[in-house]
């Protein structure tokens, strides 16, 4: 029944599809790339998209396969992005959830130590985080996963506060279940909505600071092809070669949509209240 | 000592809330009476009403009542237990003998539950903490059998909440709270959110199951029409205190608190002849604040019939006739 509803949701279709085409990338280039992906190429500086070579989206300014680093690049992305928001998500959304519904101190100090990371922009902390624990690819997940803790936190503690006073609940504590049961069968399922939202949009945000980070070069390190190192090394040469940077950038973006549909879909599907609205 | 025959006795319950001030640090600044030294009992198979303009405490009385909310003072007998001095665990197992009518059929349904896992879900709690021994097909059938005596079809198993008018969640809400067979329901304003036509289906339901099921009534209303319908004696409260109780048919021809009289001359008749010469008492001011402390009567100020006495000490609960009690100087007391 709920496969049904997701296949008869033509916007959750498509995010899907193009999800599913960026994992099939994935597959593909654990076994086979056009070219190697690291390997410098004197004779092709610079040489645009072109079918007699072979080299369908141009080379770079060391002659590396454009076409090749980007599938590289797509599976160190997807799992940075992914990883990132599945941390953030479950601690903030943890830590948001207990706040709200416990009230009291609790919710006092866990939301101010939030305010506090949500007062740093959310590049900066990022920036701040890789500075200390060092330019690492896991790093880069742990530092986007902070930035997320205090979104996530604020978010489902805002959602569940809203429903906490509902008479639902009362009812479910005069039937005598406990905080635990209350919170996992009650609060979680009706703050989902926003959640997911949260998590689609979380998902494609994470490509961009991903991007954002190894622009500035904090990010994946070269030679490790990453979609924003990419950008980072074309802004030299953009004027000279735009497919340096414009194929980078055309994946980012068709990512992220896919991530954006997905999440719009998943919203429609899931909330009863939308269920059967035409 | 409460009385055996009681199936309810509170005494002497307050619920005060601290009113807090400062961003960081936080101190309390006042307290709000919200409900300040209540008194009532309710033999078993009675109804009792109790009525009152919004913010005097009836709502905050249900919930201590139920121990939803903590009391600052004063017990809670069911049967003569004193449910707050129960441990956890045996709370949890009393909570089957009184159970929860709610006032908004919108907020008291989780929006993301079939109708069905609604009315079950008193029962399954109870199921997986042992206190009954139930398998799922005894409860799917026990809460199919609910619906239908609540007059919902068996068709709406599978229906969310959002799918029912205002009438037919409240035939769910009331059906969750017979689920586990409870001696007393408390139903804070259980028609007050719905249209008049289907008020009086609901109270025709509630009045059948009350003799079906030998059901004790706590009502809480503001509607003397539906209390007067519904209930075999009315407490009135005021400001967090009960200023008269007696059984229905007294209170209709005699009542004796200033404050009742006006309230009860707040209704309209529907007799035009008799609506014509109808004396409206009407009182003046508002009702003061709970967060203040009062020396006296706190219906003092907007009483007509104040005397000296008034400011100097509150009145207490007292007889005034066989069955018939009245908070009032102007019957008696010191």
């Amino acid at each position: 029944m709920k496969s049904n509803r997701l296949t008869r949701n033509p916007i959750a279709m498509t995010g899907l599809a193009i999800i599913g085409l960026y994992l099939l990338v994935i597959l593909v280039s654990t076994f086979w790339l056009p070219f190697d992906p690291v390997e410098m190429d004197i004779d092709h500086l610079l040489e645009g998209p072109s079918l007699a070579t072979g080299h369908l989206f141009g080379t770079d300014e060391f002659g590396r396969d454009i076409l090749s680093r980007i599938m590289k690049g797509t599976s160190i992305s997807l799992i940075i992005s992914i990883a990132a928001t599945a941390l953030g998500a479950v601690i903030g959304t943890t830590m948001g959830t207990w706040a709200g519904y416990l009230g009291g101190r609790w919710d006092h100090w866990l939301m101010r130590v939030a305010d506090v990371m949500f007062s740093f922009p959310s590049l900066l902390l990022a920036i701040f985080v890789m500075a200390i624990l060092g330019e690492k690819t896991y790093n880069v997940i742990i530092a986007i996963g902070i930035v997320y803790i205090p979104q996530f936190a604020r978010i489902s503690r805002g959602a569940i506060l809203t429903i906490k006073s509902s008479e639902f609940i009362k009812a479910a504590r005069s039937n005598g279940a406990s905080s635990t049961f209350i919170l996992r069968k009650h609060l979680l399922p009706n703050i989902l909505v926003p959640l997911i939202v949260q998590v689609s949009l979380s998902l494609s945000v994470a490509i961009l600071l991903e991007s954002s980070l190894s622009f500035l070069g904090l990010g994946v390190q070269p030679p490790a092809p990453s979609w924003g190192n990419m950008l980072s090394s074309a802004r030299k040469v953009m004027v000279l070669a735009p497919w340096t940077a414009i194929y980078p950038g055309l994946a980012i973006v068709f990512l992220v949509l896919g991530f954006n549909l997905l999440g719009d879909g998943l919203r429609d599907i899931l909330d009863p209240r939308l269920r059967n609205v035409r | 000592m409460p009385d055996s025959q009681n199936l309810l006795d509170v005494r002497g319950l307050k619920v005060h809330f601290p009113i807090e001030k400062g961003i960081i640090f936080k101190r309390v600044a006042g307290w709000v009476r919200a409900v300040d030294g209540v008194d009532f009992s309710i033999k078993k198979g009675e109804a009792l009403g109790l009525v009152g303009e919004s913010g005097c405490g009836k709502s905050t009385t249900a919930m201590a009542v139920a121990q939803l909310q903590t009391a600052t003072a004063g017990q809670v007998f069911l049967e003569g237990r004193d449910l707050a001095s129960l441990s956890a665990k045996d709370l949890r197992a009393a909570r089957k003998d009184f159970q929860l009518v709610f006032q908004d059929p919108y907020s008291s349904l989780d929006p993301r539950q079939k109708a069905q896992d609604i009315i079950a879900e008193p029962l399954r709690i109870f199921a997986k903490n042992g206190l009954i021994t139930m398998d799922e097909a005894a409860i799917q059938r026990e809460s199919l059998s609910l619906m239908d005596r609540c007059g919902l079809s068996a068709s709406f198993a599978t229906r969310y909440p959002h799918e029912f008018s205002g009438g037919q969640r409240q035939r769910i809400g009331i059906a969750r709270a017979l689920a586990l067979g409870p001696k007393l329901i408390i139903a804070d304003e259980p028609v007050s959110a719905l249209d008049v036509s289907i008020q009086s289906q609901i109270l025709n339901l509630l009045k059948d199951l009350q003799k079906d099921f030998d059901l004790t009534f706590l009502f809480i209303a503001h509607d003397l029409a539906v209390i007067e319908y519904f209930c075999t004696r009315i407490a009135v409260m005021y400001l967090g205190r009960i200023v008269e109780i007696t059984d229905a048919a007294t209170m209709a021809r005699n009542p004796l608190h200033p404050y009742t009289k006006a309230l009860l001359s707040a209704v309209p008749l529907p007799d035009p002849r008799k609506e014509r010469s109808r004396r409206r008492i009407i009182l003046k001011g508002d009702v003061p604040s709970p967060s203040i402390e009062y020396k006296g009567c706190p219906f003092r100020e907007r009483c007509p019939q104040a005397m000296e006495k008034c400011a100097l000490s509150p009145p207490s609960l007292m007889q005034a006739e066989e069955g018939h009690q009245v908070s009032c100087f102007l019957y008696g007391g010191a």
